[in-house]
C-alpha cells in the first residue's frame, strides 16, 4: 500500500533580546546557574511581568518577513501546569490571539537537480517565555534547577501540516533557521537550544484527503535528529497500521541513541492547561506606525536577494519579484524593487548579476555569505559576477563546509579573494594558478594578499606577445616535421605545440594568448 | 494622642512636641498591651520599627519632612516588606522573609513613614471575617465575640483599637470596606490601576487593589497621596498626573446628586443597618445633596460572577506556592507529585483550597466557555450598569455590608452565607470603580454600621470630600471602642 507522510512543525526560536521577555534580567547564555534569574524569573510572591518591547519587535519582523498578518491586538495567556522548573506554575504564552497569524515560507526540497519548490503555510507565531532547566545528572539523588533560561523570550512558529516527507521538513526547518538569523531575531545556535523543533507526524493512504491521527515528537534540537525522528516515526506508524493496529494521539520523545520514539503522554493523560488571559498584562497593541517603522528597517529578504542575483535586467528582476510575492502586475517595477530592498540605495537596485538558480540559492543561504559575495563583486566588478560566484561557491563555501565552518569565520576576507580574482581578470595568472595562490592564502592565515604570493613565488603569467612569439619560433625551428604535418592537415599537432609552449614557460604563459598567437603563426 | 488625626500627629512631630521614636514607642506599647486580645498583628519588629523612627527623626530635623514622615503605619501582611516576615496570613508563607519591598511599601519608606507591624488577614485575602488566617481570627474591638470583617480585618481592627493611626489594606471584593464598616473606621478602595500591585501578593489580579484604612476621610486623603502612583513594574497601573487628594476637602455639597440603587435597599439588609444608612442619607440632604433613585439591574449577578472570576485567577496565582523555591514544604514526601500534593495540602487552609478547586474547575476544558467566558461578559454588563447610573448621579450610596459584625464562627462553616456579606462591595471591584466605607453610627448591640460610597472612575478626591463633609457634622468616626 502507498502511504503519504504528513508533517507539521512547531519551532521554538529564542529571540536574541538583551533582557528577558518579562523582566530585566540578562539572557546571555552560559552564566553560572541562577546568576541571571531575578525575583520575577523565579516567580516570587507579588512580582509582576512587564513586556519587553524588543521581543515584540522581533516577532513583528518575523511576521513581515513571511507575509503574515500582524494582529493589532494580541493577548497573553497563562498556560497552567506544575513543574519545578516552571516557577510560577504557569507559562505566559499567547493562545487565542497570537501576535503573528498566517504567512508562508517557500522551500526547495529534494536533491540538487531534482529539487522542487513548495510553499509551506504558517498557522501562526506567538510570543512566550521559556522555562528553567532541571538538572538531573549533576547532583546525587536530587534535582537541581537553573532558572537562568526562565523568562527567555521565545517565538513559537507553527506551520500547517504541509510537508510530505522528512526531507521537506528539513528543508522547511533549514529555510526557517536561515531566515530568523537573516533578519537578526535569533542567533540560531542549536547546541544552546536557540532553535528547537517539535514535529507533528501522521500518515494516510495516498490520495486520501483527511488527516490521520498525529503523534507529536518533542524537542528535536538538530536537523539530523529531526530527520531521523520523522523517518522512524512515519515507518512505525506505517508498520502499526499495516499490522492492523491503530494510532493513538500522543506526545512522544525521540531517543537519539536508540533511534526510536517513545510515548511521553497519550490523549487520556493529556494535560489540561486551563488557558486564560493573563490579568497582569494588558492586551498587546501594535500600531500601524510601529509596524511601518520596523518594515523600513527590514533587510532585503533571502528570496528577494536571490531574485536580484538571478536577474538579467530591471524588468526581469521586477517580474521575478512579482512572481515570488504575488504583487499586482501593474505595480511600477522601480517601486516594486525599492520596496523589496528597503535599505538599498538606488545604486543597489542595479546590482543584478544574472546568476544561475543554483548559485543564487547557495549565495543566499545566509546573510553573511550573500554580503561576502557582494563585497567581492563590488571590488572585482559586476561584469565578473559569474566568476565571483564560481569562486565563492566552488572554493570558499566548499572549503568551509569541509572544515565545518561558516563564512563569518572564513579564513579569507572578501578583499583578499577579490584581490585574487582581479589577477585572473587582468590575465596576470591563470585560473589554475589562482587555485594554488588561494591554497597559500588559506593556509597562511595572516591575511596575505594574492599579489604578494604571486610576487614571491614568481607566478606571473607570460603574456608579452614578443616573448611568446620568440618561444614559438624556437619550437617551430626544432620541430620542422610537426609544422609541415600541421600545414598538411594534421590539426592534432596544434595540441603538441601548445603543450611545448606551456612546458617551456613552466605553465606561466597565458593560455588564451598562446592559442591565439600559435594559430596565427601556423597559418602564416 | 490616640485619637489624633494624621495632620495633628504630623504637626506634633514638626513642632518637636514629640519625636517619631516616642510616637512609635507609644503605639508599640499599645500593641503589646492589646494585641494578645485582638490578634490584629502577625508580626511586630520593634527593632526595625524604631530604626525607621530614628531615621524619620533625622529627616524631620533636616527639614525635609513629608506630612506622613515619622508616622507609624500598620501594613497588611499581603505587602512584601524587605527583611520582614511576609505571610499573607498563610502557613504556606509562614517562613517567608521577603527579599524586596512592594511598590506601596517603597512609597511609605521613601517619605520616612514607620512600619509599626504587619497586620493579620484572611489567608491570601480570601475571606470576609478574618477567620481563615493561619494566625487565628482577629477580634472586633467593639465586641470581641464578633468578627472584624475581612480580609483586611487586622488593619481595620488596628485602626479601630487605636493600635495604629492608619493602616494599609487591599480590596478584591470588599476587603477594605467591609472590615472598615464592621470595625467603625474609614477605608477606601481606589479606582483599579491607581495603586501599584507590585509586591502585593496576588489573589485575583484583575480585582485586587490596595488602599488605606484610617480614622477619617481627611486621613485617607493623606494616605492616598502616598499610595497612589504609576509603577513601571505593574503594567496595570495607570500613568496619570499626580493628584492631591486633599484638594477637594471642604467643598460644599450643594447640588450633589446621590444615587440610591433600588437593588441595594432590599430585605437582605438588616433593619439596624437600614436605619443607620437612611439617617446618614438624611444628613446628606441637610448638607445640600439631592437623592435620586437609580437602578443597577445586574446587582444580583455580582456574587456569582465574582466567584467564578476571582477563584479562576486565584487558582493560577497561587500555583507558584509549590514548596520548590520558598515557603512551606511538607517534611516528608516520596516523589515530586507527593511533594506538591502534601506541601499544598498542608500549607493552604480550607477556604484557599476551596477557591483553588473552584477556579481550576471553571478554567477546565469544557467548562471554560460556560463559566469563565460567560462571567467575563456579565462583568462588562455590571460595569455598564454603573456607567448608565453615573449619567443620573454624581455618587452612589448604600450600606457597605448587609449586617453589622457577626459572631465568630457564625458563618465560617457556611461559605455561601459568608460570600453574601460582600454583596454590596463586589460590583465596584468588577467594574474597577472606587468604593469607600465610612462609619454611619451604630446598630443593635452598639455595633458599627458602614455607609458605602461609590464614585465614578478617578473621583476619589470628590468621594473623600463627600465623606469629609459628613464627618464635619457627625462624629461617628471619632468614637472609639472601649479597649481591654
Amino acid at each position: 500500500m502507498q502511504w503519504e507522510i504528513v508533517v507539521g512543525l512547531e519551532v521554538h526560536t529564542q529571540l536574541s533580546t538583551k533582557s528577558k521577555i518579562f523582566s530585566g534580567a540578562s539572557t546571555i547564555f552560559g552564566a553560572l546557574p541562577n546568576a541571571q534569574a531575578c525575583l520575577i524569573d523565579i516567580g516570587f510572591p507579588g512580582v509582576l511581568p512587564v513586556l519587553n518591547r524588543d521581543a515584540v519587535e522581533r516577532a513583528i519582523k518575523f511576521g513581515l518577513a513571511v507575509g503574515a498578518t500582524i494582529n493589532p491586538v494580541s493577548i497573553f495567556a497563562r498556560k497552567n501546569y506544575f513543574y519545578p522548573d516552571l516557577p510560577k506554575g504557569y507559562q505566559i504564552s499567547q493562545y487565542e490571539l497570537p501576535v503573528v497569524q498566517g504567512g508562508s515560507i517557500k522551500i526547495q526540497a529534494g536533491h540538487y537537480g531534482s529539487e522542487h519548490n513548495k510553499n509551506i503555510r504558517l498557522t501562526r507565531a506567538h510570543l512566550e517565555e521559556d522555562a528553567g532547566k532541571s538538572l538531573h545528572e549533576d547532583f546525587d539523588s536530587v534535582t537541581g534547577i537553573d532558572f537562568n533560561r526562565a523568562g527567555t523570550p521565545l517565538l513559537e512558529i507553527v506551520s500547517e501540516p504541509d510537508m510530505r516527507s522528512s526531507s521537506e521538513a528539513i528543508a522547511f526547518a533549514k529555510t526557517l533557521h536561515s531566515l530568523v538569523r537573516w533578519i537578526g531575531i535569533c542567533d540560531g545556535n542549536m547546541q544552546e537550544g536557540s532553535f528547537r523543533c517539535d514535529a507533528n507526524v501522521s500518515i494516510r493512504r495516498l490520495g486520501e484527503n483527511t488527516l490521520g491521527t498525529r503523534r507529536e515528537i518533542k524537542n528535536l534540537n538538530s536537523f539530523r535528529f529531526l530527520q531521523q525522528a520523522i523517518d522512524y516515526e512515519a515507518q512505525w506508524q506505517i508498520d502499526t497500521l499495516e499490522s492492523g493496529g491503530k494510532i493513538q494521539q500522543a506526545t512522544v520523545l525521540f531517543d537519539s541513541s536508540k533511534r526510536e520514539t517513545r510515548v511521553m503522554r497519550n490523549k487520556e493523560n493529556a494535560q489540561d492547561y486551563r488557558y486564560f488571559p493573563d490579568p497582569d498584562l494588558l492586551p498587546l497593541e501594535i500600531s500601524q506606525k510601529w509596524i511601518e517603522q520596523i518594515n523600513n528597517s527590514m533587510p532585503e529578504l533571502p528570496m528577494q536577494r536571490s531574485c536580484r542575483f538571478m536577474a538579467h535586467d530591471t524588468t526581469s528582476y521586477a517580474d521575478a519579484l512579482r512572481e515570488q510575492f504575488g504583487t499586482k502586475p501593474e505595480t511600477n517595477p522601480d517601486i516594486l524593487i525599492k520596496q523589496s530592498c528597503h535599505m538599498a540605495t538606488v545604486n543597489d537596485i542595479h546590482k543584478i548579476y544574472a546568476l544561475s538558480a543554483y548559485d543564487a540559492a547557495m549565495l543566499t543561504a545566509d546573510i553573511t555569505t550573500a554580503d561576502y559575495f557582494e563585497e567581492v563583486v563590488k571590488i572585482v566588478g559586476n561584469t565578473h559576477a559569474k566568476l565571483c560566484a564560481n569562486w565563492v561557491v566552488g572554493e570558499i563555501i566548499t572549503r568551509l563546509n569541509q572544515e565545518s565552518k561558516i563564512i563569518v569565520v572564513s579564513l579569507i576576507s572578501a578583499q583578499q579573494l577579490a584581490g585574487l580574482l582581479l589577477r585572473i581578470v587582468d590575465g596576470t595568472i591563470s585560473g589554475k594558478t589562482a587555485k594554488d595562490v588561494l591554497n597559500d592564502m588559506w593556509n597562511s592565515m595572516d591575511g596575505v594578499t594574492a599579489d604578494a604570493i604571486i610576487e614571491t613565488k614568481n607566478l606571473k603569467q607570460v603574456s608579452s606577445k614578443e616573448e611568446i612569439e620568440r618561444i614559438i619560433d624556437e619550437i617551430f625551428f626544432t620541430n620542422p616535421r610537426q609544422v609541415s604535418d600541421y600545414r598538411n592537415g594534421k590539426v592534432k599537432a596544434f595540441n603538441f605545440f601548445f603543450g611545448q609552449v606551456m612546458k617551456a614557460t613552466t605553465g606561466k604563459a597565458n593560455p588564451a594568448q598562446v592559442k591565439k598567437i600559435l594559430a596565427e603563426k601556423l597559418i602564416a | 494622642m490616640l485619637n489624633s488625626s494624621l495632620k495633628q500627629l504630623s504637626a506634633l512631630l514638626a513642632q518637636k512636641e514629640i519625636s517619631s521614636v516616642e510616637l512609635t514607642c507609644e503605639f508599640l506599647k499599645r500593641i503589646k498591651a492589646l494585641n494578645p486580645n485582638y490578634n490584629a498583628f502577625i508580626t511586630i519588629n520593634e527593632e526595625m520599627s524604631l530604626a525607621q523612627a530614628r531615621n524619620a527623626d533625622a529627616i524631620i530635623a533636616s527639614g525635609d519632612a513629608h506630612p506622613l514622615t515619622g508616622i507609624p503605619i500598620a501594613q497588611k501582611d499581603i505587602f512584601c516588606t524587605k527583611g520582614w516576615l511576609t505571610t499573607c496570613g498563610s502557613k504556606m508563607l509562614s517562613n517567608f522573609i521577603s527579599p524586596y519591598d512592594a511598590g506601596v511599601i517603597e512609597h511609605f519608606n521613601k517619605i520616612g513613614a514607620v512600619n509599626i507591624g504587619k497586620t493579620n488577614m484572611d489567608e491570601f485575602a480570601m475571606g470576609s471575617s478574618n477567620e481563615t488566617s493561619f494566625y487565628g481570627p482577629v477580634k472586633n474591638p467593639w465586641n470581641i465575640a464578633t468578627v472584624p470583617g475581612g480580609s483586611s480585618g487586622g488593619s481595620a481592627c488596628a485602626v479601630a483599637a487605636r493600635m495604629a493611626p492608619a493602616a494599609t489594606g487591599t480590596d478584591t471584593g470588599g476587603s477594605i470596606r467591609q472590615p472598615a464598616a464592621l470595625c467603625g473606621v474609614s477605608g477606601i478602595k481606589p479606582t483599579y490601576g491607581l495603586v501599584s500591585r507590585y509586591g502585593m501578593i496576588a489573589f485575583a489580579s484583575s480585582l485586587d487593589q490596595g488602599g488605606p484604612i484610617a480614622k477619617s476621610a481627611a486621613d485617607l486623603a493623606l494616605m492616598l497621596n502616598v499610595m497612589v502612583g504609576f509603577d513601571p513594574r505593574d503594567s496595570t497601573t495607570l500613568q496619570r498626573e499626580k493628584e492631591d487628594y486633599t484638594h477637594d476637602l471642604g467643598k460644599p455639597l450643594d447640588g450633589l446628586r446621590i444615587g440610591l440603587p433600588r437593588e441595594y435597599f432590599v430585605k437582605e439588609m438588616s433593619d439596624d443597618v437600614a436605619r443607620a444608612v437612611e439617617a446618614a442619607i438624611t444628613e446628606y440632604r441637610k448638607l445640600g445633596a439631592k437623592t435620586v433613585e437609580i437602578s443597577l439591574p445586574n446587582t444580583k449577578l455580582s456574587i456569582p460572577v465574582y466567584y467564578v472570576l476571582a477563584p479562576a485567577e486565584a487558582s493560577s496565582n497561587l500555583s507558584r506556592f509549590d514548596g520548590v523555591r520558598y515557603g512551606y514544604r511538607a517534611p516528608k514526601y516520596t516523589d515530586l507529585n507527593d511533594m506538591y500534593q502534601k506541601s499544598r495540602a498542608q500549607g493552604f487552609g480550607a477556604e484557599v483550597k476551596r477557591r483553588i478547586l473552584i477556579g481550576t474547575y471553571v478554567l477546565s476544558h469544557g467548562y471554560y466557555d460556560a463559566y469563565y467566558i460567560q462571567a467575563q461578559k456579565l462583568r462588562r454588563l455590571i460595569a455598564q450598569d454603573f456607567i448608565e447610573a453615573f449619567k443620573q448621579c454624581d455618587i452612589i450610596m448604600g450600606p457597605t455590608s448587609p449586617t453589622t459584625a457577626f459572631s465568630l464562627g457564625e458563618k465560617s462553616n457556611d461559605p455561601l452565607r459568608m460570600y453574601l456579606s460582600d454583596a454590596y462591595t463586589i460590583a465596584t471591584n468588577l467594574a474597577g470603580l472606587p468604593g469607600m466605607s465610612i462609619p454611619a453610627g451604630f446598630g443593635n448591640e452598639g455595633k458599627p454600621v458602614g455607609l458605602h460610597i461609590i464614585g465614578n472612575y478617578f473621583s476619589e478626591a470628590q468621594m473623600l470630600n463627600v465623606a469629609y463633609q459628613y464627618q464635619q457634622v457627625m462624629d461617628w468616626h471619632a468614637q472609639m471602642p472601649f479597649t481591654q
